[in-house]
C-alpha cells in the first residue's frame, strides 16, 4: 500500500464508496453479458463478484473497505439446442452465460443502499465537524 | 487544564467523535465477509478516560477499548453488522456528539464573557 497517511472519516468513507462503485461494475457488466452465446463450454462468460475485504487502521481504530479479490462464478453455462444459430458447435448447441438478471439487479440495489448510507453518515459527521470548527 | 476547564464535556466529544469514526467503520464493512461489528463502551471508556486525566498521565493515542457487538442473528458469510442497530447507534451519537458540543460552547461563552468583563 502506498498510501500511508493515517485513515481519516473522509478518506474511509471515498474507498467505501469506490468498493461500492466496483461492486455496482461487476453487476452491470453481469447484466450485459446476460444472454450472450459462445460456441465452446469454457468460452461462455461466467459472471463476476466483487469479494470485499477488511483494511483496518490501527492508529485511528477506523476500518475500511476495498476490494479483495474479483471472482468468477463457477456456476455451469447453459447448453441449448439451437442448430441455426451461427455460433453452434458441431451437435448444434450453443452456451448461454449463466447470468440471474434477478440477482443482479438485487447486488445493485443493495450496493446502491449502501452508497446512500455510507453518503449520509459522512454527510452527518462532516455537519458536526463544522459545527465544532465554527463554535467560538 | 483541559479537564478543569471543560470538566466531563471535553473527554467526552473526543470519545463521541471517536465513536462516530468506529460506528462509521461498521456501516462501510456491512457486506466485508468476515467482518465484526465493534462499538465502544461509552460510559466504560469514559470512565477511564477521567481517571487517567487524574492521575496526569499523558494520554497517547486512543485508549477506548473496542468491543465486538452481539449480533441477533449471525448471518452466513460471518458478517455481524445489522444496518439498523449501526444506523439508530450512528444517530443516537450524533445527537450526544452536538449536545455535548453545546456544552463545551456554553463553557467558552462564560469564560469568554468573564474575559471581556461584560
Amino acid at each position: 500500500m502506498p498510501e500511508r497517511t493515517p485513515m481519516t472519516l473522509f478518506s474511509m468513507t471515498t474507498r467505501a464508496m469506490s468498493a461500492q462503485m466496483v461492486r455496482m461494475n461487476t453487476a452491470t457488466s453481469n447484466l450485459a453479458n446476460a444472454g450472450s452465446v459462445s460456441s465452446t463450454e469454457d468460452g461462455a462468460y461466467r459472471p463476476i463478484r466483487a469479494v470485499f475485504s477488511v483494511e483496518l487502521d490501527r492508529a485511528s481504530g477506523l476500518a475500511g473497505v476495498t476490494v479483495g479479490s474479483l471472482v468468477r462464478a463457477d456456476t455451469a453455462p447453459t447448453k441449448r439446442y439451437d442448430p441455426s444459430h451461427p455460433l453452434a458447435d458441431k451437435d448444434g448447441n450453443v452456451f448461454e452465460a449463466p447470468v440471474d438478471e434477478t440477482a443482479e439487479m438485487v447486488e445493485i440495489m443493495e450496493s446502491a443502499r449502501q452508497y446512500q448510507n455510507m453518503v449520509q453518515a459522512l454527510q452527518t459527521a462532516k455537519q458536526l465537524m463544522l459545527e465544532t470548527l465554527r463554535s467560538q | 487544564m483541559n479537564e478543569r476547564l471543560f470538566g466531563i464535556h471535553g473527554a467526552a466529544l473526543t470519545l463521541r467523535s471517536e465513536r462516530m469514526g468506529v460506528i462509521a467503520s461498521n456501516i462501510a464493512n456491512a457486506a466485508t465477509p468476515g467482518y465484526k461489528a465493534r462499538d465502544i463502551d461509552f460510559n466504560a471508556a469514559l470512565d477511564a478516560r477521567l481517571a487517567n486525566a487524574r492521575g496526569s498521565i499523558a494520554l497517547g493515542g486512543s485508549d477506548a477499548k473496542l468491543l465486538f457487538r452481539s449480533p441477533t442473528m449471525p448471518s452466513l458469510d460471518g458478517n455481524t453488522v445489522e444496518l439498523a442497530r449501526e444506523q439508530v447507534a450512528f444517530a443516537e451519537n450524533a445527537v450526544a456528539y452536538s449536545a455535548t458540543l453545546s456544552f463545551v460552547q456554553g463553557k467558552v461563552n462564560t469564560i469568554t464573557r468573564a474575559l471581556k468583563g461584560e
